[in-house]
C-alpha cells in the first residue's frame, strides 16, 4: 500500500482546551535561572523576551511574516487530525505567536490592529499559549508541506521559551533538564544506581549468549565514547536495545565506555527553546569525551539527540583529537550499517524469521538531521540494517514515512502523564498507517530508533488493540539476529 | 493536593504521590489501593518492599529489568515479566507502583 487516505476530522472549536500539562515547580524554575511564578510584569517581560529572540534569530521573523494562510499545513499536524480542535491546525498555532508579534512588532499591528489580526497579550492569549504551545510535538511535519518552509516546531520553542521567561515553565521538560545537569541523566541516575544495572545486564548477556559481553563505565582510553538516551537502562522495550548496541561492540571487537557523567543523549533544553541550556547539556559530550580520552563518539537510539548532536556538536567537538576517518559524532546506526558493508557482523535472519517487521521514522533524525553523509541517509541506513537483520521488512504507506512520517504522539517535551488523553489522540495517524500494514502485510512489529517513540507508542498502543511487546528496538533486532559465537 | 490516612492529612502532588518520602505507612499503600478500587496482596507487597529498599539504597526506582528478575527470584520465574507487573499494577509498574510505595515518580523518556 503506497498510500494512506487519511479523515480529516469535523472541526471541534475548543475541544482540547482543557489539556494543559503541570507549571514547573518554583524550586526548578530557580535552579534554571527563570522567575519561580508567574512573574507580576509578565507581559511586558514577554514582549521584551519576544523583541529579543527576533533579534537573535532573523529566521523567526521571517516565519511570522511569510505565511500567507495558504493552509497547506492545517491538515498536516497529527494534534489536529487526532483531536479535530482547529487551534491544533499548524497556521493557527503559529497565530497566537504572530498575532502577539504583529501587536508589538509591526506598524500595522501596532497602529490598526482590528485590521491585521494584531492583539493584546492579554490573560486569554497566554492561556491560549500555554495550552496549544504544549499541544505541538515540534515534529515539523507541517513545515514540510509549507511552500515557505515556515517550522511551527521552531516557533513553539520561542513560545515555550518565552513562557519560561516570565515563570510559566512546564514541568516534566524543566524538571528533567534540571536532573540531566546535576545528574548527568534525564533520570537521575546516580553513578552506582547505573553500576548496579550494568554488572546486572552483564549477567543476564552471559546467561544468554554465554559470551562476556561487557558494558563498560568510565574507562579511560576505550575508542569509543558511546551515549544512550537513559531510558535504555531502564524502561522496556528501550533495554533490549541497549543490549544490541553492546552485542555489535562485542562482535566488532571495538573497546567502548559509557561516561557516568553524560549518560544521557537527550538534551530537552530543545524543546524548552533555551539556547543557554541547550548549550551548556551539549557541552557535557566534550567535557565526557576529552576526560575519558576516546577517539570517536557515538550516539545511541534517540531522535532529538541525534538532532543536537548532528547539527549543534560538530564545532564544539572541534579541538579534540578525535578519529576523523569517522563521523564525528557518529550515530550508531552509521557505526552497524559501516560493519556491516565492511563484512563485520555475522547475522543469522533467520532467528527474526517470526517477526515481520515496519519502521517508524523518528521527526527529528527524518526532518532534522542526517546519516552516512549520503543523500536520504537518515531513512537508507536504517532500513538497510533491518533489511539485513530481518526476513520480512515491510514498509507503512508512503505518505506516513520518511520526510512524511507521522510523529508518534509524544515527541516535543510531551511524554507526560496529564498529557495522556492528547498522546493517545495524536497517535491516531501513525497508528493507522501501522494497522493498514498489519492488515496488508500481517507485520507483527514496528521498530523504531528512538526512546520517546519508543515510550509513547508501547503505551498507547493498548488504547487501539495492539500489544506493548509490538514496539521494538532496531538494534534489538540486530542483537537478537548477531551469531556471537 | 492531601490524602487523609488515619485522621492524618498527607500532602501529595496532582498526580496523588506522597509530597514527603517519611509520611509513608503501609495504610498510606492501602488507602491509595482502596482509592483505586485494588486490594493489596502478598505480591503487590513483594514489589512494594523490594522498591523502598531499592530506593533507600539507589535514590531512584529500580530499572524494570531490575524488578521482573528480583520478582522472579521471590515470587517464581513465570512471574519475572513485565506483563505480570501490569497484571499487577495496570497503570504501569514503574509508576503506580512508586505511588503506592510513597516514592517520587520516575520521569524521563520511560
Amino acid at each position: 500500500m503506497n498510500f494512506l487516505k487519511l479523515k480529516i476530522p469535523a472541526l471541534q472549536t475548543d475541544a482540547m482546551q482543557h489539556s494543559e500539562p503541570y507549571l514547573a515547580k518554583a524550586a526548578t524554575q530557580k535552579a534554571l535561572g527563570y522567575p519561580e511564578q508567574l512573574v507580576e510584569n509578565w507581559q511586558t517581560v514577554a514582549v521584551s523576551k519576544m523583541g529579543e529572540l527576533l533579534a537573535q534569530t532573523p529566521h523567526l521573523q521571517a516565519y511570522l511574516d511569510n505565511c500567507v494562510h495558504c493552509s497547506a499545513c492545517s491538515d498536516k499536524c497529527h494534534y489536529f487530525l487526532g483531536t479535530g480542535d482547529p487551534k491544533n491546525m499548524p497556521v493557527a498555532r503559529q497565530d497566537l505567536f504572530r498575532q502577539v508579534y504583529r501587536r508589538y512588532f509591526t506598524f500595522a499591528g501596532k497602529y490598526f490592529p482590528r485590521l491585521v489580526g494584531a492583539k493584546d497579550f492579554d490573560e486569554k492569549v497566554l492561556n491560549d499559549w500555554y495550552r496549544y504551545f504544549h499541544q505541538c510535538s515540534q515534529c515539523r511535519r507541517c513545515a514540510v508541506f509549507c511552500p515557505f518552509g515556515i517550522d511551527t516546531a521552531d516557533i513553539a520553542m520561542a513560545a515555550r521559551e518565552i513562557l519560561n521567561s516570565i515563570g510559566k515553565g512546564q514541568r516534566y521538560t524543566q524538571e528533567i533538564i534540571v536532573k540531566v545537569e546535576s545528574v548527568g541523566n534525564n533520570l537521575g541516575m546516580s553513578k552506582p544506581a547505573l553500576q548496579h544495572i550494568l554488572q546486572n545486564l552483564e549477567e543476564d548477556l552471559f546467561e544468554n549468549t554465554g559470551c562476556k559481553i561487557r558494558l563498560p563505565l568510565d574507562e579511560y582510553g576505550a575508542e569509543v565514547l558511546f551515549i544512550p538516551p537513559s531510558a535504555d537502562f531502564f524502561a522496556e522495550p528501550h533495554v533490549d536495545g541497549f543490549l544490541g548496541y553492546a552485542k555489535v561492540f562485542y562482535q566488532a571487537g571495538l573497546s567502548w565506555t559509557l561516561c557516568s557523567d553524560a549518560t544521557e543523549a537527550g538534551n530537552f533544553a530543545l524543546f524548552s527553546g533555551s539556547e543557554t541550556h541547550l548549550q551548556q547539556i551539549a557541552a557535557r559530550i566534550h567535557d565526557a569525551a576529552a576526560t575519558l580520552g576516546v577517539k570517536r563518539i557515538v550516539f545511541g537510539e534517540c531522535g532529538h539527540a541525534w538532532r543536537v548532536a548532528h547539527n549543534l556538536l560538530p564545532p564544539l567537538l572541534k579541538n579534540l583529537t578525535l578519529n576523523r576517518n569517522y563521523p564525528v559524532p557518529q550515530h550508531i546506526c552509521e557505526l552497524s550499517y559501516d560493519l556491516l558493508q565492511r563484512g563485520a557482523l555475522r547475522i543469522d535472519k533467520a532467528k527474526n524469521a517470526e517477526k515481520r517487521v515496519s519502521f517508524h521514522d523518528s521527526c527529528n533524525i527524518a526532518r532534522a538531521s542526517q546519516m552516512g553523509n549520503i543523500s536520504g541517509g537518515q531513512f537508507k541506513i536504517p532500513r538497510a540494517l533491518l533489511t539485513a537483520c530481518c526476513e520480512q521488512f515491510h514498509e507503512m504507506p508512503r505518505n506516513t514515512t520518511h520526510e512524511s512520517t507521522f510523529c508518534c504522539g509524544g515527541g516535543g517535551g510531551l511524554l507526560t502523564d496529564e498529557l495522556m488523553p492528547l498522546r493517545i489522540k495524536g497517535a491516531l495517524p501513525r497508528i493507522q498507517a501501522f494497522q493498514a500494514v498489519i492488515a496488508t502485510q500481517q507485520v507483527t512489529h514496528l521498530a523504531t530508533i528512538c526512546a520517546i517513540c519508543k515510550t509513547q507508542l508501547s503505551q498507547v498502543f493498548p488504547n487501539y488493540r495492539l500489544e506493548r511487546a509490538q514496539i521494538i528496538s532496531l538494534h534489538q533486532l540486530i542483537g537478537d539476529a548477531l551469531v556471537l559465537k | 493536593m492531601a490524602i487523609e490516612v488515619n485522621g492524618k492529612v498527607l500532602e501529595t502532588d496532582e498526580e496523588g504521590y506522597l509530597n514527603d518520602l517519611a509520611d509513608w505507612s503501609e495504610e498510606v499503600a492501602h488507602s491509595m489501593a482502596a482509592k483505586d478500587g485494588t486490594e493489596l496482596t502478598a505480591a503487590h507487597w513483594e514489589v512494594i518492599n523490594f522498591l523502598r529498599g531499592y530506593y533507600e539504597e539507589y535514590q531512584i526506582a529500580p530499572a524494570v529489568r531490575i524488578l521482573t528478575k528480583a520478582v522472579a527470584k521471590s515470587l517464581g520465574a513465570d512471574k519475572g515479566n513485565t506483563q505480570y507487573l501490569y497484571s499487577l499494577f495496570p497503570e504501569g509498574p514503574a509508576k503506580q507502583a512508586c505511588r503506592y510505595a510513597g516514592l517520587p515518580k520516575p520521569t524521563g523518556c520511560i
